[in-house]
């Protein structure tokens, strides 16, 4: 690394604030997914004059440069594929301005999504978009990568909780785009930069709206012997025209791995059970509740279980979003894919999926966010065995395969990052793919912004990177 | 005959079909915008000819405005030229629909009304209650980017639209997004499209999501002597566990118009006897749900009414509800059809400064002896319409000052104001987008991707864009 290109860097932000030694960048080549690329220095800017001078410096000396939240990202979007400097959000981590009245927080990028629900929760607020790394992601992330969670279902992704960012283009310009006020004049371009996946500008401010907590809600466990029935009854929910607030499903390899690990009270003799949570006043709560177990119940639930209180609630909850670590405690390695379906292709595709780890001897975990039809198949192998690695990409592949041949979709959540952009072409044309690259390079005209990432390179495919996942921590999705 | 339509109509009838082109002065006469007319007016019948019609007006070089019903077209700046009206009316198929999985991919030309027919079959629907619903079609819808009075339980277009796809400025036809309810992949560029006038590029099918209608609706109305009273109830409502569908403001002569003859015919209905009372302020709450949950908004807001001091109350019956809704729906043209020269102000505000807003307008208004009426909505979007008694220089000099006014009240209550609708020929006079705004450059770049040679609606969007 240039020793000027250092000497800036420390100059900007101060030397405490900037690591180049390997040994502090090999902590920083990782995210949540099983891509690895390493910086080539790592910055923590505290204000956003500092992020301006940042970009200065990497035009200055046309290095690559990539925002960084918690780094608890699934498809690379934060790792610096190109090298380059790293600029991690966590010191840019204050709430600026809480509005309860008109319900709007204005934040920093680095501010934890659980942190600013629970700075508001004294209100009755919080913040919606809720991935079950929320303790750890921070909201800069989610708007980068459009996050989603299990509440997502009711409540809509990030990009529905957006209303105005402030942030520097890679050209070094500091720009709003949107407004407090709804309806924002003009081309919805907070519409096109959340879920951009850094891409097209370094974010400092974002404004978010604030949702009412419900004043009731029900959790239900319902619990079944065949992951048919389970698929159907999710699909006669959607049928029914009944919105829950959350429903999501763990197959039964997943349900033995988080009750050996939470003990959320998880039956772990069942082929898979459904999480259904429900809200909103609470007459309707109630009334829907008695729907859903019916429904439950038609499709031969052994056993539908209502949480008695917030504790019995909380830990069924705490299972679920634990879920990806407790797979990690039976494998070394594990990869996650995240793609869509139409919901009422969800039994023919747990079936392919059953199929898929039959046909290549892996086991995988199914635990995904049924009500949208969002998988998260977790595919278990040992990444140190190299015809292993080939063979985990190609299984997840069929998977994908079979989600574009149901009429579904790449990514509902994870983003494309460095991992899904040679699938692009599976859902977009070139002409497609030229268009939004076009966007891109409006914005990110020579590149410098986070290079290489959601659009596979124009000559033929990239190459998949694989290696091992270090196994603690790994509570994502 | 002008050298444009010369041209065109020798090429474009080997695109679409010589019954699908025309140059009659009546039929470019009823396609006019903002007073400015085309030279040909051309129907296509599928994507492939709509990308072949814009590749030979880029060749071209022509100004191409797309429009369904043309039922928003005053929406906008005058545009800076106009040679080719594209009709996509014949784009009108339902592609797909899916009632198992809520999802919906249709031509952008098919009227409101048959999607919601299509969708109705299986008790479902798009929350796209706009105005002139008899007649809009769903392109028009989007691209106007006009909102509806379900906004406040469903959100807007951008919240249920999933992918789309469109014609760029050079004839390349291009998508984003998807046909399921969560996906990441890829810019979000149909955002974009919302609301952008046609500017961007040309629809040709939208993917929605769709919803379950509700098992029973009500309507609870409210009426008040004063705004303060009014906004008080509004405060109560928006701080209490209740989630309406709807829920919006009337102002005494917003009330007065829903009586009128001509109101009738627009919302298609009769709005039922003894809800809105003349000269009085109403707030109109719509809601869903089962039986017991109808029971508890309706004793919650009988409640909340008593306390705000509320005059009169009524609750609608599920049939009643729906014919005063179409009253709310159809709030523009009604005002549209009030006055010979309407200009309607759209203010957008932060919800706590609703009333500091509208008072701001109506004083604007008074100040200038206008006449006017209101429908607000209580997520903080005042449709405030100007009404005066004459379209003639002297109301054109009132309305100026009327809308110079609130615009600079609504600067400091970091209001968003545009003008949607306005006499034409007075579009010159008045700052119809609002103060310049600071993304702008930005905007201009977008547009600058898709429409690199300029030919989609020229002039009429913000900026001169």
């Amino acid at each position: 690394m240039e020793p000027r290109l250092l000497q800036d860097l420390k100059k900007l932000i101060g030397s405490d604030a900037v690591l180049h030694e390997p040994e502090d960048l090999i902590l920083y080549e990782y995210d949540g997914s099983v891509e690895v690329a390493r910086p080539n220095c790592v910055v923590f800017p505290r204000t956003k004059e500092h992020i301006v001078g940042l970009v200065e410096i990497a035009n200055r000396y046309k290095t690559p440069i990539v925002g960084r939240g918690a780094g608890t990202g699934l498809s690379g979007g934060a790792l610096a594929r190109r090298g380059g400097i790293l600029t991690i959000f966590s010191k840019m981590n204050r709430i600026l301005e809480v509005d309860i009245e008109n319900r709007r927080a204005i934040v920093q990028p680095g501010v934890v999504n659980a942190d600013l629900s629970a700075a508001v929760a004294h209100t009755g607020l919080h913040f919606a978009p809720d991935p079950s790394s929320q303790k750890a992601c921070t909201i800069g992330g989610n708007v980068s990568e459009n996050s989603g969670g299990p509440h997502t279902l009711a409540y809509g992704v990030t990009t529905n909780h957006v209303l105005e960012l402030e942030m520097v283009l890679p050209t070094g310009e500091l720009i709003r785009i949107g407004s407090s006020a709804l309806d924002s004049p003009g081309y919805d371009l907070p519409g096109l930069f959340v879920g951009s996946e850094g891409t097209l500008g370094l974010l400092t401010e974002i404004t978010v709206k604030l949702t009412r907590l419900p004043e009731s809600v029900k959790t239900l466990l319902a619990i079944f012997d065949t992951l048919d029935d389970t698929t159907e009854t999710v699909v006669d929910i959607t049928a029914r025209g009944i919105t829950p607030a959350a429903c999501e499903m763990l197959d039964g390899y997943t349900l033995r791995a988080v009750e050996a690990y939470v003990h959320a009270g998880f039956p772990i003799d069942s082929a898979a059970v459904l999480l259904i949570d429900v809200d909103g006043v609470r007459e309707g709560v109630e009334s829907q509740a008695e729907e859903v177990a019916e429904i439950c119940r038609a499709h031969h639930a052994r056993e539908v279980r209502l949480a008695k209180d917030s504790r019995e609630r909380d830990l069924l909850w705490k299972g679920r979003k634990n879920a990806f670590g407790a797979v990690g405690r039976l494998s070394t390695t594990y990869y996650v894919q995240d793609g869509v379906i139409p919901r009422t292709k969800l039994p023919a595709t747990l079936r392919r999926i059953t199929e898929i780890s039959e046909r290549y001897g892996f086991p995988i975990g199914n635990i995904f966010h049924a009500g949208d039809g969002n998988l998260h198949p977790l595919i278990l192998f040992d990444a140190r065995d190299e015809n292993q690695l080939k063979r985990v990409i190609a299984a997840a592949d069929e998977i994908i395969q079979f989600c574009i041949e149901m009429g579904g979709s790449i990514t509902g959540e994870h983003g494309v990052g460095m991992e899904k952009d040679r699938l692009m072409p599976l859902l977009f044309s070139e002409a497609d793919l030229d268009l939004m690259r076009g966007v891109r390079d409006a914005f990110n005209p020579i590149g410098l912004l986070n290079p290489e990432k959601i659009f596979p390179n124009k000559k033929g495919c990239g190459e998949i990177h694989i290696r091992p996942l270090p196994v603690a921590g790994a509570s994502v999705a | 005959m002008s050298a444009t339509s010369k041209t065109a109509s020798s090429h474009l009838p080997d695109i679409v079909g010589a019954e699908h082109v025309s140059t009659d002065p009546a039929e470019l006469g009823a396609c006019a915008v903002d007073g400015k007319l085309p030279s040909v007016t051309v129907c296509p019948g599928s994507t492939e000819e709509v990308i072949e019609v814009v590749k030979y007006a880029a060749a071209e070089k022509l100004a191409l405005i797309a429009s369904g019903a043309r039922t928003k077209l005053g929406i906008g700046s005058p545009p800076a030229r106009f040679d080719v009206a594209l009709d996509m009316t014949r784009l009108n198929r339902i592609i797909a629909y899916d009632p198992g999985d809520l999802t919906l991919s249709v031509e952008t030309g098919t009227p409101l009304r048959k999607v919601a027919e299509a969708l109705a079959q299986h008790r479902q629907f798009l929350p796209l209650a706009v105005p002139y619903f008899d007649r809009a079609t769903v392109g028009g819808t989007i691209a106007s980017g006009v909102d509806t009075p379900l906004r406040q339980f469903y959100g807007t277009a951008r919240d249920y639209v999933l992918g789309m796809e469109f014609v760029l400025g050079e004839g390349v036809r291009s998508k984003s997004g998807g046909n399921v309810v969560k996906n990441v992949t890829g810019y979000d560029l149909h955002k974009l499209m919302i609301g952008s006038l046609g500017t961007l590029g040309v629809m040709t099918r939208v993917n929605f999501k769709t919803f379950p209608m509700p098992v029973a609706s009500r309507g609870f109305v409210a009426t008040f002597e004063s705004l303060d009273r009014a906004i008080e109830m509004r405060n109560r409502v928006a701080q209490s566990p209740l989630t309406p569908m709807t829920f919006d403001l009337l102002s005494p002569r917003a009330v007065d118009l829903f009586s009128t003859p001509g109101a009738e015919r627009l919302a298609g209905s009769a709005m039922p006897a003894g809800v809105l009372s003349p000269g009085l302020w109403a707030l109109t709450i719509g809601y869903s749900g089962k039986e017991n949950v109808l029971s508890r908004y309706e004793a919650e807001l009988r409640r909340m009414a008593a306390e705000s001091a509320a005059g009169n109350v009524t609750v609608l019956g599920d049939r009643p509800r729906a014919a005063a809704f179409a009253f709310k729906r159809e709030f523009i043209p009604i005002a549209l059809d009030s006055s010979p020269a309407t200009t309607i102000v759209k203010i957008s505000v932060l919800s706590a400064r609703l009333k500091d807003a509208l008072s701001a307008a109506i004083k604007a208004a008074e100040a200038n002896q206008l006449p006017w009426a209101v429908m607000a909505r209580s997520l903080g979007v005042i449709y405030f319409a100007l009404l005066p008694t004459e379209h003639t220089q002297a109301s054109h000099r009132q309305v100026v000052g009327a809308t110079n006014q609130i615009l600079d009240a609504s600067a400091s209550l970091g209001a968003n104001v545009t003008i949607p609708w306005c006499p034409s020929e007075w579009k010159s006079a008045i700052k119809i987008w609002g103060p310049e705004r600071h993304d702008l450059a930005q905007m201009q770049k977008v547009k600058k991707v898709f429409d690199p040679l300029g030919i989609f609606s020229p002039g009429r969007f913000i900026g001169g864009i």
